[in-house]
């Protein structure tokens, strides 16, 4: 019996491993979209809320921040079932990587809304503008752009993180990839794939950044 | 005399423990073009930013048209409005600033547009029609797509201008609006300031241009240490300073 070529075994482990790529991409969207809607909450807390919610936002966020994201994946998935709160690997995944999306982002509106001149807000009141209009028209277009390259930056690191949650059982690309890998050995030929998926999911990522960075050009 | 359209009565504002207006009381008749002058730090602009509450103020009191701006009284006790009725206040001035502050994200005409969609609520055809009108007061109809980043000083505020006054305050504000343009550029501004002025429009012009204050104003406000130093009509003022401060002002700001 001739041995397989290499081709031959990646064909035959297409399944595990688009069904790893799946939810990865599953994991990664998920995180990304829930942690940015958080953090440009959050983001206005540390922009303009009150004293009290100003601290409460900046505890999370830096709690957040200084807290390494494989701890977070353990905590939530070992911590949380202590207090009877009993998640499946993925929704504890996804919510450590949620998390700690949101204290990026949270951090990124932040700084993109300060870095906006006082001016514009002024102008904006000055013709009779309430907040949440100036918000939405003046302001958040701004931070936007402002904002889209470092927010880039933590989309792909969380895709990059989502591998962590292959220690608690997540069935991500990683995982499947190792589990192939224990079948069929050929490591560095599987590892070299999974990396370029990896690749692949965050090229795609850049590439729509610089598609709205276009869009939202301003000169 | 028929009822001021601006009344500043014993205004007073602290900046922490400095206090920079020590008791301002200004009234202002519809059509009047007053100049408010004096040296940095006297006050004048934020005495101009009190009027529609970019600034907060801790006593005296504001009325436009007989209405209290920014504060309510009941039972002695003095709070600030909700933000939504200062919003609906603040429309009833127009400003103008010395950093243009134009969106950048918007061309000229979106620029002058958004407030008559938004505030006005006017439909997008009539804004458009009103905001072309405006930037063609102002000499710029055929700049209108550029974004801001493609205008020179001038024409940044000249839009700016338009922006505000589109909106048809009872009063404009301007608050050293050539300050932050090349020499070159003062010129065109001060023209489009002329015109509104013969129009009737009312406003009040923090400035350093003294020849631009004398030619313009009805009334010259000198502004000292917080309080009113001196007003009168520019004719008088500037020959016949009555106090030593604002000749030496005047001195110093080299008036020909």
């Amino acid at each position: 019996m001739e041995s397989p070529t290499i081709l031959e075994l990646i064909w035959s482990a297409r399944w595990p491993i688009l069904y790893g790529l799946g939810t990865t991409v599953l994991i990664s969207a998920l995180a990304i979209a829930g942690g940015t809607v958080i953090g440009v909450g959050l983001g206005l807390v540390l922009a303009y809320g009150n004293l009290a919610w100003r601290f409460a936002g900046r505890l999370y966020t830096d709690f957040v921040r200084g807290t390494p994201v494989f701890v977070l994946v353990l905590a939530s998935y070992y911590i949380l079932t202590t207090i009877g709160l009993d998640l499946s690997p993925f929704q504890a995944g996804v919510l450590a990587l949620t998390v700690f999306c949101s204290s990026h982002v949270g951090e990124i509106t932040r700084g993109a809304l300060q870095t906006i001149p006082r001016g514009q807000t002024e102008a904006a009141k000055a013709i009779g503008l309430g907040f949440g209009q100036t918000f939405r028209y003046v302001l958040a277009p701004q931070a936007l752009r402002l904002g889209l390259p470092a927010w880039i930056n933590t989309a792909a690191e969380m895709v990059k993180a989502s591998t962590l949650l292959s220690v608690i059982g997540v069935a991500e690309l990683l995982l499947r990839t190792q589990e192939v890998i224990s079948r069929a050995f050929h490591s560095l030929e599987f590892y070299l794939l999974a990396g370029a998926l990896y690749f692949a999911i965050n090229y795609a990522i850049e590439r729509f950044g610089s598609y709205v960075e276009r869009r939202v050009a301003t000169d | 005399m028929s009822a001021p359209l601006l009344e500043i009565r014993d205004l007073h504002k602290s900046f922490g423990s400095v206090e920079v207006l020590k008791g301002v009381d200004c009234t202002v008749q519809a059509g009047e073009v007053i100049s408010i002058i004096g040296s940095s730090g006297s006050g004048k602009t934020t005495m101009l930013r009190c009027v529609n509450m970019l600034e907060d103020f801790e006593g005296g009191s504001i009325r436009i048209d007989g209405e209290e701006i920014g504060y309510l009284t009941d039972g002695g006790r003095r709070r600030r409005k909700p933000e939504r009725e200062i919003a609906r206040q603040r429309a009833l001035t127009g400003m103008a600033f010395q950093q243009f502050n134009l969106f950048p994200h918007m061309t000229a005409l979106e620029n002058v547009m958004l407030g008559l969609t938004l505030v006005k609520k006017m439909p997008a055809d009539a804004a458009r029609a009103t905001a072309e009108g405006w930037l063609d007061r102002v000499g710029l109809l055929n700049r209108k797509d550029h974004r801001p980043s493609k205008l020179s000083g001038g024409q940044l505020q000249r839009v700016a201008i338009a922006r505000a006054i589109a909106m048809s305050p009872r009063l404009m504000l301007f608050d050293e609006v050539t300050s932050a343009l090349d020499p070159e550029l003062v010129a065109e501004v001060l023209q489009v300031i002329t015109d509104l002025a013969r129009d009737g429009m009312t406003m009040l012009i923090v400035t350093h241009e003294m020849r631009f204050a004398f030619d313009v104003s009805n009334r010259v406000i000198f502004m000292n240490q917080g309080r009113i130093g001196e007003e009168g009509d520019p004719k008088t003022m500037f020959a016949n300073p009555s106090t030593e401060r604002l000749a030496e002002f005047l001195k110093n700001s080299r008036f020909s």
